[in-house]
């Protein structure tokens, strides 16, 4: 979900009335077998897709569904660490905060205009968002109980969306690529400030280890559900992978990416000295990987499906935003229109 | 008028000195003005530019992916234009 597409039973997600429109509206109606063959021949050869090539229907709205998805969770994400700036333990990490969060909407719009090449527009998107029509990441319907969990999310968190997002800079379709490049650039900041702020907790008093520690427990479980459902058993996605994979939207099976995550994350945390909450954590040497426990796939739909801590509150939140920034945008206009008058009648005079 | 409604505009950005407007991606602002102002926070944010042009993407005309074929095939058959399509004795310097 979070640069990662999986179904979800009952799922509603119609294509958007795509306006035409000179640059970025993808002209698919006339979808022949010509045009099939050459969108076939660029995904073969491993070329990007470009906005106005005619692409298959299909690829088109899995595409705007994983894009806007992915960027409802960027902006989305920003609110359960925007809950510690004001509480951030020294100006340093505010500042730090407040960049990481920032980024974090950028990214959101990055995404936003990306999927705008496709012929949807961002405010119908964000209705979506706000009607729960379309979801977000289940990581950010956890709360922050403490300072430590800011580290926790930098650390866990984007550590698991840098994981997802680096093969997103291969992805078949160029403006979706060229906006994970961008992200991926600045995501390994966020998470070298995540574990900085472990480091230090990590090295202080009691208290501190122990607040270091429980922010570990709590969110490592949901980290690992970040790369969705596994690929094969009764949890199984409903299966948008093959086919993603077949046109080179994802590169890596959900699995995969969680065991690189897994063998990437062990190490760091024993540097942390924080143990994390799994007792089936083992090296395996014949596979050269990390074994690790089950993951509670009940708990995953459940939140995903709106029945999390913090739901309910992060989609309140959002609408509140917006509607209660409704008057940014109408000074905004109000400025605008002024300027242009003024324009005009400096060109009349 | 709302954020939905407000046009969007193509932001180029010049990395530095030397180098030409590159594309790095769009926005919605209410004028051009703003467009510019907004294309900072969101694309130099780390001083990845020293000059911005904001353009409007409905002023962007570009050629049409359905004719790519008819459109730049006129040069496909001009090989001369190359250097490489004359054949000159090796040991000739600087040519
Ligand atoms: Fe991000
Ligand atoms: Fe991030």
């Amino acid at each position: 979900m979070y640069g990662n597409d999986f179904g979800q039973p009952g799922a509603t997600d119609s294509r958007a009335g795509a306006p035409p429109h000179p640059l970025n509206a993808a002209e698919t109606p006339d979808y022949t077998d010509a045009l099939a063959e050459y969108f076939d021949g660029l995904i073969e050869q491993d070329q990007r897709v470009e906005p106005r090539d005619a692409m298959p229907e299909a690829y088109r709205t899995t595409l705007i569904r994983q894009m806007a998805q992915h960027a409802h969770s960027e902006i989305i994400g920003m609110q359960p660490e925007a809950n510690w700036i004001t509480r951030a333990p020294s100006l340093r990490r505010k500042a730090i905060l407040m960049a990481k969060v920032q980024d974090e909407a950028g990214h959101g719009l990055y995404l936003y205009s990306a999927a705008e090449t496709l012929g949807v527009d961002r405010s119908e998107l964000l209705d979506k968002l706000h009607s729960g029509r379309q979801k977000y990441s289940s990581i950010f319907n956890y709360p922050t109980l403490t300072w430590a969990d800011a580290g926790a999310i930098g650390w866990l968190v984007d550590g698991a969306a840098i994981m997802n997002q680096v093969p997103l800079c291969r992805c078949s379709y160029g403006p979706y690529a060229r906006a994970m490049i961008r992200v991926c650039k600045e995501e390994s900041f966020h998470q070298r400030q995540g574990f900085e702020i472990l480091w230090v907790l990590a090295r202080g008093t009691k208290e501190q280890k122990a607040m270091a520690q429980d922010a570990a427990n709590r969110w490592w479980w949901p980290a690992l559900q970040m790369f969705g459902p596994p690929d094969t058993g009764e949890h199984a996605s409903t299966g948008h992978t093959a086919q993603s994979m077949a046109w080179g939207i994802k590169r890596f099976s959900n699995d995969d990416l969680r065991q690189k995550f897994v063998d990437m994350t062990v190490p760091q945390a024993q540097k942390l000295g924080i143990t994390l909450p799994d007792p089936d954590l083992a090296w395996n040497e014949e596979r050269g990987h990390w074994d690790f426990g089950a993951i509670d796939w009940d708990e995953f739909w459940r939140v995903l499906k709106g029945d999390g801590p913090c739901n309910e509150q992060r989609i309140r939140t959002r609408v509140e935003a917006h509607d209660e920034g409704a008057w940014v945008r109408e000074a905004a206009d109000a400025y605008a229109a002024k300027q242009a008058a003024r324009h005009e009648q400096g060109a009349v005079a | 008028m709302t954020s939905g409604t407000w046009p969007l505009w193509e932001v180029f950005v010049r990395a530095k000195r030397g180098l030409s407007h590159v594309h790095a991606g769009s926005l919605h602002a209410p004028d051009r003005e703003m467009a510019l102002r907004n294309a900072r926070d969101l694309y130099t944010r780390r001083q990845e530019g020293v000059s911005i042009w904001v353009v409007a993407s409905e002023d962007i005309t570009a050629s049409s992916p359905d004719e790519r074929d008819s459109f730049f095939d006129p040069a496909a058959d001009k090989v001369y234009r190359h250097p490489t399509f004359y054949d000159v004795p090796e040991d000739v310097e600087y040519l």
